[in-house]
């Protein structure tokens, strides 16, 4: 537990270097086009990045162990702030995202497994394939086009907050959500499958048979609850990747989320933006990583920290 | 040949097989598992089915249960349960008789039972599928079970998860689970093999006594003529899928009628120490001293706990000699062999090899003297990488130490003679072998290093009766012509008995009794030996008589 601070430490300074040693003044896009040197120089002042480095790099970390990550260049307003408007919609964007992945990869995976070599488990295994290989852009396109435009049963883009109804910000949500799941549902349902084999086989399954239990108890109670780990562990780690998923997702459907503001950031040469983003995404993969840690204990009576 | 012999009084067996056909899938060895097996269990008997391992004693058991696998179906003759025909019974009804009429007891209570789910719930589970008693009334019935199969502290025992309970708390939660709803057959499928032999006179003990109370008829599956002896009213001898002998107890084991069952009788080791004269003036090869081995357990927010695998042991073997080392599972004896190979550190102490202590050398300093000792394991199926061939397996070691490989081939070809192996076999992987021949390629790789000191740990306890008496043959035969000193690690005192020159017992990581293996076996003085004595199956059986 105590790790997660030098590993924040480490991102934010990987962060800070990355961001100075890459080609583009922030300065200089801020004047704009018709801007000459003395301007330029003038802004640079102003935002301090005529200072040393490690000046620079002192002032900021100060300032974060404080909870506050710097005012944007870009936006003109406190990172924190920017953050927090931008949190709802990637909140719950990723959060339906993954509890549609997981609700459906889950059952999907065990009942694989238990008609493994099946053709519901080629099916499935053909399926994940596709799943991983396909751009999560292009399959976006595809699912506006027909759901959107053809038929015309979802918005094509946009963003409703839940202060304004739940159908129409659920409405909203239903294709990025989709797009964005379907790796996970391959990736998840994947492993689920092959840890829901592997207890298959364990002579516990047999015991449970030979209790004269039905096979939906047999499958659920005994061979998903011993298959639990890996699959809490491969889902954990789709949260991580999901935050690579968001900022195209958000991209292609308009979502003014935090994947949107990155890109925003990044273009616009915005470092305190894209460093808040970037640690507040690190702070949320370390945590992540810590529960699922945590709730090995609670799967596995037999764990201990 | 088939006796059919008459089952108990009573009304009518609550078993029977006839005439039982179940084929193998294509391509295995032979046609069929079993090939028209005919017997049957009264009520209130213990029938005893009785094989070496591919017999088809665990299929037969899981035919009557429903379990098989599709791969092995039922090709002819019927499984009558009570009276009733069951060979080609639905699921749903062979459901509704599983733990209600017909129960079963397995092999490894290590993994028969959910780790992840409490002892308590998983017993639970059978009264909620079968009965449709109040929650609080199930509790109190399993709480009763647990009593009846003499665990303590009932409540306890109910919340734990098995990882918590030993190896025999364990397998008496199994049978609980089995017995909870008063079947009338229960079928216990090898349930003492995997345990200590303290462990399983207990519970062979228990099984005697909740049959006799209960009035349930067993049908007791295992390959040791001990437990046989033991527990029998009848036995039923199966060989490769064919029931050779059905009979009364005392009929097969005294007079035996079919040679399959004499064989099988004339390998089980005997607790009478062979005697060799051991030359007492032998240069010591290994020589151990107060060696101790502690782990220590830090937990993140658990307690720091010490565990004493090894105290202040004191052993020796001199060159042609066998010491062997017995002991009940945690007692240390591998711990101790471990810490000779160095496979682990030893906290205190020395191990003189020849005059030089290797307890604490470096790991670079060690690797010229690894050659010297060597250790054959006890699963010859998981010792073996599965990828290699068996001749590279064998050479790898040598290769090490500077041999040429022609040099190093020519040497594993000897070898292979030595263990009476075609040294053809040096071109194939170890799944084309049986366990006997794996265990005889283990004993050729470690040979090829041509050590001075050979460890057996617990090498021969995984295979079947007629091939661990040849495979001891071996191992004292090869002692012999190459003048080795051998450590032999064993949870079995028949086998100690055979093969041992010198016998350390231990108990909790102590050496409790040391000595020439006749005044051990014969004068025992630890009560903790004698103990182990009393716990070994069969021993006042007289088992038939024919000369070795």
């Amino acid at each position: 537990m105590l790790a997660t601070i030098p590993v924040l430490a480490i991102v934010a300074v990987l962060v800070f270097l990355m961001l100075r040693l890459t080609p583009g003044d922030p300065a200089a896009i801020l004047a704009g086009d018709a801007a000459n040197t003395e301007q330029i120089a003038k802004i640079r002042e102003g935002l301090g990045l005529d200072r040393p480095l490690i000046v620079q790099f002192g002032i900021w970390a100060r300032d974060i162990v404080s909870g506050d990550l710097g005012e944007s260049f870009y936006f003109k307003m406190k990172v924190t702030a920017l953050i927090g408007q931008r949190l709802e919609a990637t909140l719950s964007l990723a959060t339906l995202t993954i509890l549609f992945a997981v609700s459906t990869a889950v059952p999907l995976g065990v009942l694989a497994a238990w008609r493994f070599g099946g053709w519901f488990d080629r099916m499935l295994m053909g399926f994940s394939v596709m799943g991983f290989s396909i751009p999560v852009f292009v399959l976006a396109y595809i699912l506006i086009w027909v759901v959107s435009l053809k038929l015309g049963w979802l918005p094509v883009q946009g963003y409703k907050p839940i202060s304004e109804g739940f159908w129409p910000f659920l409405r909203h949500l239903i294709l990025p959500s989709i797009t964005l799941a379907v790796i996970y549902v391959a990736l998840i349902a994947r492993v689920t499958r092959a840890s829901v084999l592997e207890a298959l086989g364990e002579d516990y399954i047999r015991t449970a048979r030979a209790k004269g239990l039905p096979e939906s108890r047999v499958l659920i109670r005994h061979a998903l609850a011993n298959a639990a780990i890996p699959i809490v562990t491969v889902i954990g780690i789709g949260i991580g990747l999901l935050i690579g998923g968001v900022v195209v997702t958000e991209s292609v459907y308009a979502i003014p989320g935090l994947g949107r503001l990155t890109v925003d950031a990044v273009l616009a040469r915005d470092f305190p933006t894209i460093q808040g983003v970037i640690l507040f995404f690190s702070v949320v993969y370390v945590v992540v990583n810590l529960l699922v840690d945590l709730s090995y204990v609670f799967f596995d009576p037999r764990i201990r920290y | 040949m088939s006796v059919a012999a008459k089952p108990a009084a009573g009304a009518g067996p609550v078993l029977e097989v006839r005439g039982l056909i179940i084929e193998l899938p294509k391509g295995s060895d032979r046609k069929l598992a079993v090939d028209n097996a005919s017997f049957s269990v009264g009520r209130g008997e213990i029938v005893c089915l009785v094989g070496e391992s591919g017999s088809g004693k665990s299929v037969i058991a899981q035919s009557v249960m429903g379990l098989l696998p599709k791969q092995l179906p039922v090709a002819g003759g019927s499984i009558l349960l009570e009276g009733e025909d069951i060979t080609h019974a639905p699921l749903s009804r062979l459901r509704q008789l599983r733990a209600t009429r017909m129960s079963m007891v397995f092999q490894e209570p290590m993994t028969a039972l959910n780790p992840v789910m409490s002892c308590g719930e998983q017993v639970d589970e059978v009264l909620e599928e079968h009965t449709t008693l109040s929650p609080a009334e199930r509790r109190a019935k399993i709480l009763e079970t647990i009593r009846e199969v003499r665990l303590p502290e009932p409540e306890r025992i109910y919340a734990s998860y098995p990882h918590q309970l030993s190896g025999g708390q364990r397998q008496r939660i199994v049978i609980a689970m089995a017995l909870i709803l008063d079947p009338a057959l229960i079928i216990a499928d090898e349930p003492t093999t995997a345990l200590d032999v303290t462990t399983q006179a207990q519970i062979l003990q228990l099984i005697r006594d909740l049959q006799a109370r209960h009035g349930t008829g067993v049908l007791f599956i295992t390959h040791d003529f001990g437990v046989v002896a033991e527990i029998a009213q009848r036995v039923a001898v199966l060989r490769l899928g064919n029931l050779v002998e059905f009979g009364a107890r005392d009929e097969v084991l005294k007079r035996p009628s079919h040679d399959y069952t004499k064989m099988l009788i004339r390998a089980v080791p005997t607790l009478a120490p062979v005697g060799r004269a051991a030359d007492p003036g032998a240069p010591v090869v290994l020589q151990i001293r107060n060696l101790s081995k502690t782990y220590i357990d830090r937990g993140w927010l658990t307690k720091r706990r010490e565990v004493h695998a090894a105290t202040a042991v004191n052993l020796e073997v001199r060159r042609g000699q066998t010491l062997g080392i017995v002991g009940e599972s945690g007692s240390g004896k591998s711990t101790v062999a471990r810490c000779v190979v160095r496979l682990i550190d030893p906290t205190s102490g020395e191990v003189l090899l020849g005059g030089q202590d290797i307890a604490t050398l470096s790991a670079s300093k060690l690797r010229p003297l690894r050659r010297r000792v060597q250790i054959v394991f006890q699963d010859p199926y998981r010792s073996l990488n599965p990828r290699r061939r068996v001749g590279e397996a064998i050479i790898e070691g040598p290769l090490n130490y500077g041999l040429s490989r022609s040099e190093a081939i020519v040497r594993a070809r000897k070898l292979m003679e030595l263990v009476r192996m075609d040294p053809a076999s040096l071109e194939r992987y170890p799944h084309q072998f049986s366990g006997g021949q794996r265990q005889r390629i283990c004993i050729a790789r470690a040979l090829a290093m041509e050590p001075e000191l050979l460890i057996a740990d617990e090498a021969v306890s995984a295979l079947d009766v007629s091939v661990q008496a040849q495979v001891l043959g071996l191992l004292e035969e090869i002692r012999g012509r190459l003048n080795l000193a051998m450590l032999f690690i064993t949870h079995d005192l028949r086998v100690a008995a055979q093969i041992c020159d010198h016998v350390a017992v231990m108990s909790q990581g102590h050496v409790v009794e040391y000595g020439p293996a006749s005044e051990v076996f014969l004068r025992p003085q630890h009560e903790y030996t004698r103990a182990l004595f009393a716990a070994a199956p069969g021993r006042d059986f007289a088992f038939s008589t024919d000369p070795r």
